[in-house]
This record gives C-alpha cells, structure tokens and sequence, in this order.
C-alpha cells in the first residue's frame, strides 16, 4: 500500500492573526442570515406525506358501505407488539350481506401498543386494515388510545375499490358453478 | 437642592434605567432573531399579548418579529422554581448577582448619549453625570462586574462554577491591561482628555476624524479585549458551557440568573457605547456633520445617531458569536499576553512618538 505522507505547512503570518479566518467566517455567516428560513411550522403548516407512509392503521368498508373485516384474525397473529383483539362473530342471517358469514363484533387497536409496522396491512386478505396517513395521535387516558371498532371505521371511511369479491361469489353459486 | 430639581434628576435617572433595561431585554430578543437567522430557522415567532397581538394586521407582524418574546422571558425568571443549593456559602451567594449587575447599571451614569445647546449656547452632553474623568471611572466601575463572576463562582461551593469563576479571573485580568494599553494613545490624542464629551466633540468634524481612522490597531485591541470583558464568544470562558456546564452560574435560576442574564448584556450595550464614543464618532453622522440642526432636534438626532451605532456594535458582538467557535484557555491566554499586550504596548509608544512630532511640527 502506497503511504502518502501530507505536507503540514506551518501556519503563514496572515494565518496565525486568525484575521483572515474570522473575516471570511464573518462572510459566510452573513451569506446564511440572508437566506430564508428552513424552518416548518408546524401546527399551521404540515409535511408532505410521502407514498406508502404508515400511519395509524385503520378498518375501511368497501364502497358499497359494507365492512370489508371477516373477523380471520391474520391480523391479531402476525401483530408484532399484539395491539390487535378482535372478537369474531357471525352475521345476521336477515343482514343482505349474510353471505359473507363473518364479521368482527369487535375490533380493538392498541394505539400505545402499535408500531406502525403495517404487517397488518400486509397481511390482510380482504384489504380490511389500512395504514393512513395521519401521524399526531393524542388522549388524555390509555383507555382512550384503544380504538374500538366504531372509531376505526369513523377514521378509516370507505376504500373505492371495484372487487367485490363476496357479491361475485354469491352470483357465481346462484348460477350454478360453485367455486 | 430644590425639591423640583431633585425630582427631575430622579426622573431622568429612572428613565435612562428603564431604557438601558429595556435594551438588554431586547437584546436579548436580538440575540436569538439573529443566531435564528444565521441557522435558517425563524426564532421567537409566537408569544402575544392578549390585546396588542390581537390588533389586525400589526398585531400579527409584531407577534413574528417577537416584540413579545422579552416580557414573556422576564416573567419566566420572576415565576420559575428558585433552587437554592444546601452547599453553597448564603451570603456570598446571594450578593454575586448583584455585584455583577450593578456595576453594569452604574456606568452607564457617565455615558453620554446626546448633544444640546445650553443657555450659554454652547454645545452641552446629554448626560446623567458630566464626570471629567468620565472613561477612568467606567473602566474602573466595569471591571468590578468579575467580581460578581468569581464571587459567584466561589459561593456555589462546586467544581464547574468555581472552574469557571478562576477562568473569568484570569481572563479578565489579562485583557485588562492591553485595553487600558489601547486606549492610552486615544486619550493623548485627544490632548489628555478623559472626559467622553471632549473626546466625542473632537471627532465632530467629519467621518474622517473619528478615532478608528486614525487609529484601527488601538480600536482593534480595544475592541477584542471588550469581547473578553464582557464574557461573549469567543472569549466566554466563565461560561463554556461545552467543558463547564454553564461556568459559574450552575448553580443559579430563576431571578438570580436573570441577573447574571441581564447583567451580561448591559455589559455589552455599555461597551459598545463607550466604543461608539471612543472610536466611531459618538453621536455624530458620518457624512453633513454640519447638518445636525440647532434645537430639539438636533438633539434627537444626535441620540437617534448614538443608538444606531450602538445597535450596529451590539449586532456585530452576536454575529461574531454565531461565527466563531471559543478559545481553548490556554489560546486566550497566549492570545492576551503574547499578542495584544505586546502589540498595545507598541501601538502605544509609536502614538506617543507620532503625537510629539505632530505637536513639534505645529509649534
């Protein structure tokens, strides 16, 4: 290995005034106090949130107003910190969506718990659970932070997708060709 | 001493007090608008009064540029916890704030910052005490400000404040000299003067008069040992709150460092005055000396003039913080004993030899 030996030049006469250094240190912090402000601020201004952002994971409902969870409780097992409980339950047999035979009768998301890791997300094979973009979560007690089903639809609102996965299904058996 | 005269030199004494506070109030604001703004951020941008900071438009442009900010940090000195350490010597401990604050308040009385025209028609300082030793007095009462640094560093009866009280001693001490040094040559020119209204009147002409053409290097040293005494970047040794935590105010809050607080940047507004005076003209313009009017007027002028320059000095001091980084001790050192004291010393014999000959040459 080839050493290169650095010439350490003694300090020139200018240099040991320190002068000239302060002067142009001087210069340069004169050139940053005219440039604007980096800062934001925050509460009146937000960040951009970028694609793909995990925020607080949320239920959705499908665009025909249905809730999308069957209650399969992938999620509550592959939850790395266990925020998830979900107490299955069927669905009423009068309910027009009785074919799909399963829905949570409660889902709870452990807010202080959560990660933000979105295997939920991943996971999920009715595209239920979605991570949104809001961040700033706050509450004045832990029981507040666990979002009962209700609030998880109220932040989650309705995905617009077109699958309608169940409902083709159902037309499917009616002609005859289950499965 | 009549009654109406007495109350009007409290009155004026008052006033000049509450306008030197509030300076150091907002220089403080000044202080963190421009650290904020060498570091890209918008700095105190929030606090309001309820019913000033609600007025429609000003109200808002007040609130950014944090005309608020002062009052609000006064009230978070009076209001804070006031820790009192068990270990700490009580007496010595309590009187440090107010050493160091007083003799910043006090020099200010011979501090002339004006020009009128008395009844005699002469030219007259706007001033609370004309002392014809105005300069040695300031020198003298400004140095006792250490005192309140070393006391207070003693009195806390712990390593880091008592480091920081022996470096604040030490420093001091050094640059004391090369500014008494500096400032000789300044005083012989003016023809042995020490009162600060003679020396200002003899810079009046014009801006090519001023001390600081005549003589850059005794500004200059002046002006580096100012840094030093009055504990600013990058001479803050008492403090170097890298190696010392906060030097010797560790041990204070509440009001007493509010004191210190204060106290500090008096220091700077009263040494930046004093350089004013002594170096760039005092209150008179650069430029149409002659058109500083008779009357009132050219009274407020005068002081208006006075306070830009000072503003400028004192915007200079918070620049040179936010840019250098500070000394080891022992390049302060080095730096006061090597360099400025020689150089003083130099400066002044070659000011005394220029002065005999100039004066030889005239008769």
């Amino acid at each position: 290995m080839a050493i290169k030996v650095v010439e350490r030049k003694p300090l020139s006469l200018a240099e040991r005034t320190y002068l000239p250094q302060i002067i142009s240190g001087l210069g340069i912090t004169m050139k940053n106090m005219l440039k604007p402000a980096v800062t934001l601020e925050y509460p009146e201004e937000r960040p951009d949130i970028p694609v793909g952002y995990r925020g607080v994971p949320t239920l959705v409902k499908d665009s025909n107003g249905r809730e999308k969870c069957v209650s399969c409780q992938l999620c509550e097992f592959v939850c790395p910190p266990k925020a998830i409980r979900i107490t299955p339950g069927g669905i009423d047999e009068s309910s027009e969506d009785a074919h799909v035979e399963k829905a949570p009768q409660e889902f709870e998301i452990n807010m202080l718990r959560c990660i933000y890791c979105g295997y939920c997300q991943e996971v999920c094979p009715e595209e239920a659970i979605w991570l949104q973009n809001m961040f700033s979560l706050n509450g004045l007690s832990r029981e507040e932070l666990i979002f009962k089903k209700k609030k998880l639809y109220e932040l989650g609102g309705t995905l617009p997708d077109n699958h309608f996965k169940w409902d083709k299904k159902q037309d499917a058996e009616k002609a005859g060709n289950a499965h | 001493m009549e009654l109406t005269h007495f109350i009007w030199l409290v009155t004026k004494a008052l006033l000049m007090i509450a306008v030197v506070m509030g300076c150091s109030a907002y220089a403080v604001l000044l202080e963190r608008k421009v650290a904020a703004a060498i570091q890209w951020r918008p700095g105190p941008n929030r606090t309001q009064i309820p019913i000033f900071g609600g007025l429609p438009i000003i109200g808002r442009i007040l609130t950014r540029i944090g005309i608020f900010q002062p009052v609000a940090d006064g009230l978070k000195f009076v209001f804070k916890e006031e820790p009192f350490p068990k270990h700490v010597n009580t007496f010595y401990f309590l009187l440090a704030p107010m050493v160091a604050f007083i003799p910043a308040m006090t020099t200010m009385t011979v501090m002339p910052f004006g020009v009128y025209t008395n009844e005699a028609g002469e030219a007259a300082p706007l001033v609370l005490a004309n002392l014809d030793i105005g300069i040695l007095f300031i020198l003298a009462v400004s140095s006792l400000g250490v005192y309140g640094i070393v006391l207070g560093g003693w009195a806390s009866n712990s390593k880091f404040p008592f480091l920081g009280g022996i470096r604040a001693s030490a420093q001091m001490i050094s640059y004391e000299l090369a500014m008494g040094m500096a400032l000789l040559p300044v005083l012989m020119w003016f023809g042995g003067s020490l009162n600060l209204f003679d020396i200002v009147q003899g810079q009046s002409a014009h801006m090519f008069k001023w001390t600081i053409i005549y003589q850059p290097l005794s500004a200059f040293i002046f002006l580096v040992a100012l840094f030093a005494e009055t504990n600013r970047l990058p001479f803050d040794m008492a403090e170097s709150e890298t190696d010392l935590v906060a030097g010797f105010n560790t041990e204070y809050g509440a009001f007493k460092f509010g004191l210190f607080f204060v106290g500090e940047y008096a220091h700077i507004i009263i040494g930046s005055g004093v350089f004013t005076l002594l170096f760039l003209g005092g209150w008179y313009p650069p430029f149409f000396t002659d058109a500083l009017p008779e009357g009132w007027i050219g009274s407020v002028l005068s002081v208006l003039i006075f306070f830009f320059k000072v503003l400028g000095l004192v915007f200079f001091f918070m620049w040179i913080r936010w840019t250098l980084p500070r000394f080891r001790y022992d390049q302060v050192m080095k730096l006061g004993w090597e360099r400025l004291l020689p150089l003083a010393i130099a400066n002044l014999v070659a000011y005394a030899i220029i002065i005999a000959l100039i004066a030889q040459i005239q008769n």
